[in-house]
């Protein structure tokens, strides 16, 4: 069974303020989605574990493209997250495949991620959207960057498709200001804080 | 700079397989959206003059910002539109204020020519509301091949004082185009129909 990309999409995001004082730099959220067909739509499939190897190139390939379009500098990524929508004729755990290959192509990617990739999956039809959750790379109690980003293909996921997501961002939430663990403040040894 | 900008998206969409055929090169299409403040939000306001400024303003940066996202030189680009969503304290006037005098100008200098009308819609909405952007080719509006849309929405705006802004352009016509009329490759490109 082959990998086989139907649509492949980026959304940019460029925050520059929420009512409160413009940022300095603006706080950048970029996600890549890709519809892929799912091999296992329409029946029970028991071993579906080997499907993960085949997904991880486009992991890399989707990691690799968030990295260009936040303008090529991974010291600047301090957030991410990941998820999936399976089409109507698939599973919950058609999804669960996604956490491998997207979470560790953030990981190898990125410097100092410690910290464990935040995410989410639903099935859903077509235009479904997803509420991606965002934490620090390096430490998840870091308060300050706890966000989200809204990713959905208009036209996916068809009954026989999935939507796979990956999230990174540069910077906290724009009027960030309810305190906890600051990112100046990350040991940075357990992932945590 | 005469608008005060919330938020930018940019949005790429590239089509590789339809119906079970392999799209090659695949298809692409780039929308650039601002959300920005509306000056004129819960009064009537005779002069939109500001509005159109503002139209100008991001004809060029959402133009530059959706060619940018394609990774093309401007010629590459094949067809554009254009589309706004006004907050409910504003008018669906505002929309055609930014729309349609002054953007036009600086969007076809970002994809070198243009002759072609920039189709457009707009619409009042709300936070979350999703525009279908109409595409037509930049030189020669009778293209049957680049007769299209894109779907694009910002899940928090606009809010009821803000107006989304949304530029798209394409490198590209639809994945598998087979219902005749006039071809990219017979444009003319002078009157901006054939």
């Amino acid at each position: 069974m082959t990998l086989t990309v139907h649509k492949k999409q980026t959304i940019l995001e460029e925050v520059l303020h929420e009512g409160g004082p413009v940022a300095t730099h603006p706080m950048l959220i970029a996600a890549a989605a890709a519809v892929v067909e799912n091999p296992f739509a329409g029946r029970y499939v028991e071993a579906i574990e080997y499907f993960m190897d085949e997904l991880k190139p486009l992991g890399m390939e989707m990691a690799r493209a968030l990295i260009e379009i936040l303008g090529n500098d991974v010291t600047r990524i301090d957030g991410f997250g990941k998820g999936a929508i399976v089409g109507a004729a698939g599973e919950l755990e058609h999804g669960a495949l996604w956490h491998v290959p997207g979470g560790y192509a953030m990981r190898e990617l990125l410097d100092d991620s410690k910290a464990i990739v935040p995410s989410t999956k639903k099935v859903g039809p077509v235009g479904t959207r997803l509420d991606i959750p965002i934490t620090h790379i390096n430490a998840s109690y870091v308060r300050s960057h706890f966000n989200s980003f809204e990713v959905y293909v208009p036209g996916a996921p068809a009954a026989d498709e999935m939507v796979l997501a990956l999230v990174m961002s540069c910077g906290p939430r724009v009027h960030e200001r309810v305190g906890g663990l600051k990112a100046s403040e990350i040991k940075g040894e357990d992932g945590l804080r | 700079m005469k608008a005060i900008v919330r938020k930018y998206q940019t949005a790429v969409e590239e089509t590789l397989r339809e119906i079970g055929k392999d799209i090659d090169p695949p298809t692409r299409k780039a929308t650039a959206m601002a959300v920005i403040a509306n000056p004129f939000a819960g009064r009537y306001q005779e002069d939109l003059s500001l509005l159109m400024d503002i139209g100008e303003e991001l004809g060029d940066i959402l133009g530059r910002k959706a060619v940018a996202a394609l990774g093309i030189e401007p010629p590459a680009a094949e067809s554009y539109g254009k589309a706004a969503i006004v907050g409910s304290n504003g008018e669906l006037e505002h929309a055609a204020a930014i729309l349609h005098p002054k953007l036009g100008k600086p969007l076809r200098a970002a994809v070198e020519k243009g002759a072609a009308l920039v189709p457009s819609v707009k619409k009042m909405g709300d936070l979350g509301t999703a525009i279908d952007v109409p595409l037509g080719h930049k030189d020669a509006a009778y293209v049957r091949s680049h007769f299209d849309g894109m779907e694009v929405r910002i899940s928090d705006a606009p809010r009821a004082d803000e107006i989304v802004v949304c530029v798209s352009v394409t490198d590209s016509g639809r994945p598998l185009p087979r219902v005749g009329g006039l071809t990219h490759a017979d444009v003319e490109g002078k009157d901006g129909l054939r």
